[in-house]
């Protein structure tokens, strides 16, 4: 992707922060999504409200939080409250986006960011969910951004830290969960997906510039399905570029 | 209530709501002059097997010098609430933990802990209890409001909630299911403030976190302060008041207490020294050079700080906007 000019990082970046629309409000996370959600404000979003996972509520995200409890976190902010608040705000309906990570990603969106392996003897002892399991529970809709390979789209996970559709339509009500919530969009270095909405399993919507439909297929470790048309999702603009890289991170934190 | 599901999670702190109400009774409500070393607090106040808890969002506002003290003190086989970075990796490395309930231990930007991952994958940290961070400030919450749990709605069908200690019940109101959250009662609690006076009443500049929750959810409780402000100051300004004085056993003064981290208004964090130990980390071996170098042979914070160098630490001042 390098002679398009641009990298994996910068393309999940931009492509993140195009899901979300002006005027709403979204939970951001550490990392990728900080970035997303700084371009979105100066792109198309200038009205995004981020809620920070420690208390930050609308910061004006001039300069790029490196952690979610940062002063630049409620930089110019509206309120500096705490984390009870921002789950529990979460909690009753207010927040309609959540982004989201993890190590691994099954066919219904849940998400792994705990163990590899056994828990009580794990091959690998990932941070575990942090808000990650807050934010999948009570946002409206979550974006999971993720790098696409076969280790990380798995069709069982090893641990559901955070929950997508769990086992399928019907299961998060089950659960207790609140009703209409569940994972929206998951972009990726090589394709946006989202979920069908009978079978709540993942679907491909669109493939990253010069990407095929076979190199998802190829990189996914469960079967996809498919939109009824699949477009190239449009790649980074120039003025993106030149934003992220000139104004969001010129220190590049991330890019 | 019918109970529909339970964690497999241990319990690793009982919930004793009289117990606590005793504690809470037997603390002097006097205006006594509370303040003392770190190397006296925790000697004091934090004994091998406690159930610590410490607060701060990842590296900001972190209570790094009563951390460190306790790594040179060698408190023992602690129970910790894991909601941390540099201040649970350094104590997981010096090998004092036994069990943790785990929200998230990492290093943000710079991913997976190398020194969670050896404590637990080798089985030395030998129960890790899955908790949310909602989770979390909510078994705080329930300690703070005194009663047994609170009900929320996240937890609810993963292995997060299968690997805790809380259950689901159907709601008595709704009839829908509802994951009940245990209190958690600390026997310590650990917190960093912007300033203090010496009775402990305790301000906090910029988001508060879980401060409130946590202050309020400790049977002992340590406050380490940037500063030290007479009384007047604080009575001009009631409200600003996170932490009253009778919830607080010692009052630790800290100048740049969360070094490596940051103290929002105060001084930036220093990201060379995070660096250093994220590398550091990585081996048993390279952990235990840098706790020998930073902690071990330095008597107290002050000596920490002076390895640090004056410099440094006033750069760390001058990056803070506004005061360069």
């Amino acid at each position: 992707m390098a002679e398009n000019g641009y990298n994996p990082t910068e393309l999940l970046i931009c492509t993140a922060s195009r899901q979300v629309p002006d005027n709403t409000t979204a939970f951001i996370g550490t990392g990728i999504p900080m970035v997303a959600a700084s371009l979105a404000q100066k792109m198309h979003a200038p009205n995004l409200v981020a809620f920070f996972e420690f208390g930050g509520v609308g910061a004006i995200l001039d300069d790029l939080p490196i952690a979610v409890g940062e002063r630049r976190s409620f930089h110019r902010a509206v309120a500096a409250t705490g984390l009870a608040d921002m789950v529990e705000t979460a909690q009753r309906g207010f927040i309609e986006y959540g982004f989201l990570g993890g190590a691994q990603i099954d066919p219904y969106g849940n998400l792994n960011s705990t163990v590899i392996g056994d828990h009580d003897h794990p091959k690998v002892r990932l941070p575990g969910s942090g808000g990650g399991n807050d934010v999948g529970s009570h946002c409206w809709r979550t974006i999971a951004i993720m790098p696409h390979d076969q280790r990380r789209f798995v069709a069982k996970v090893d641990f559901i830290t955070t929950p997508g559709y769990l086992s399928g339509p019907g299961a998060r009500e089950a659960a207790g969960l609140p009703v209409d919530t569940g994972p929206y969009r998951v972009v990726t270095t090589l394709a946006v997906l989202g979920y069908h909405p009978d079978s709540k399993r993942m679907m491909l919507l669109a493939t990253q510039p010069g990407v095929t439909i076979d190199d998802v297929i190829e990189n996914t470790g469960f079967e996809l399905l498919m939109a009824d048309e699949i477009e190239e999702y449009p790649p980074p603009t120039d003025e993106e570029l030149r934003i992220l890289r000139e104004d969001v991170d010129k220190d590049k934190l991330y890019i | 209530m019918k109970v529909l599901d339970e964690g497999i999670g241990k319990l690793i702190q009982p919930v004793d709501l009289d117990g606590f109400r005793k504690s809470n009774q037997s603390k002097t409500k006097q205006l006594v002059d509370k303040r003392m070393s770190e190397a006296e607090a925790v000697e004091r106040f934090i004994h091998d097997g406690d159930y610590v808890g410490t607060e701060l969002y990842g590296t900001v506002r972190c209570p790094m010098s009563l951390v460190n003290e306790i790594v040179r003190q060698g408190v023992k086989d602690l129970r910790m609430v894991g909601q941390g970075v540099t201040e649970l990796d350094l104590l997981l490395a010096a090998k004092l933990v036994k069990a943790v309930d785990i929200t998230y231990v990492g290093l943000e930007v710079y991913g997976v802990s190398s020194a969670l991952r050896r404590e637990v994958e080798s089985g030395r940290v030998e129960t890790c209890v899955e908790w949310s961070n909602g989770a979390l400030v909510s078994r705080f919450k329930a300690a703070a409001m005194g009663v047994p749990f609170v009900p929320i709605r996240s937890m609810l069908g993963t292995d997060t909630f299968k690997y805790s200690a809380a259950k689901t019940v159907e709601c008595p109101f709704t009839g829908d299911p509802i994951c009940l959250i245990p209190a958690l009662i600390l026997d310590v609690g650990l917190i960093h403030v912007h300033r203090a006076d010496m009775y402990g009443n305790a301000q906090i500049d910029g988001i508060s976190g879980f401060s409130a929750e946590m202050a309020r959810a400790s049977k002992r409780l340590i406050i380490s302060a940037e500063e030290i402000i007479p009384n007047e100051e604080i009575r001009k300004n009631p409200a600003k008041t996170v932490i009253p004085y009778y919830l607080v056993d010692a009052v630790v003064e800290a100048p740049f207490g969360s070094h490596p981290g940051e103290m929002c208004y105060v001084y930036e964090r220093d990201e060379p020294q995070i660096k250093e130990w994220v590398e550091a980390s990585k081996t048993e071996d390279g952990a235990k050079e840098y706790l020998d170098k930073y902690i071990y042979r330095t008597k107290d914070h002050q000596e920490y700080l002076e390895m640090i160098g004056v410099d440094r630490l006033e750069q760390l001042q001058t990056m803070v906007p506004g005061r360069s």
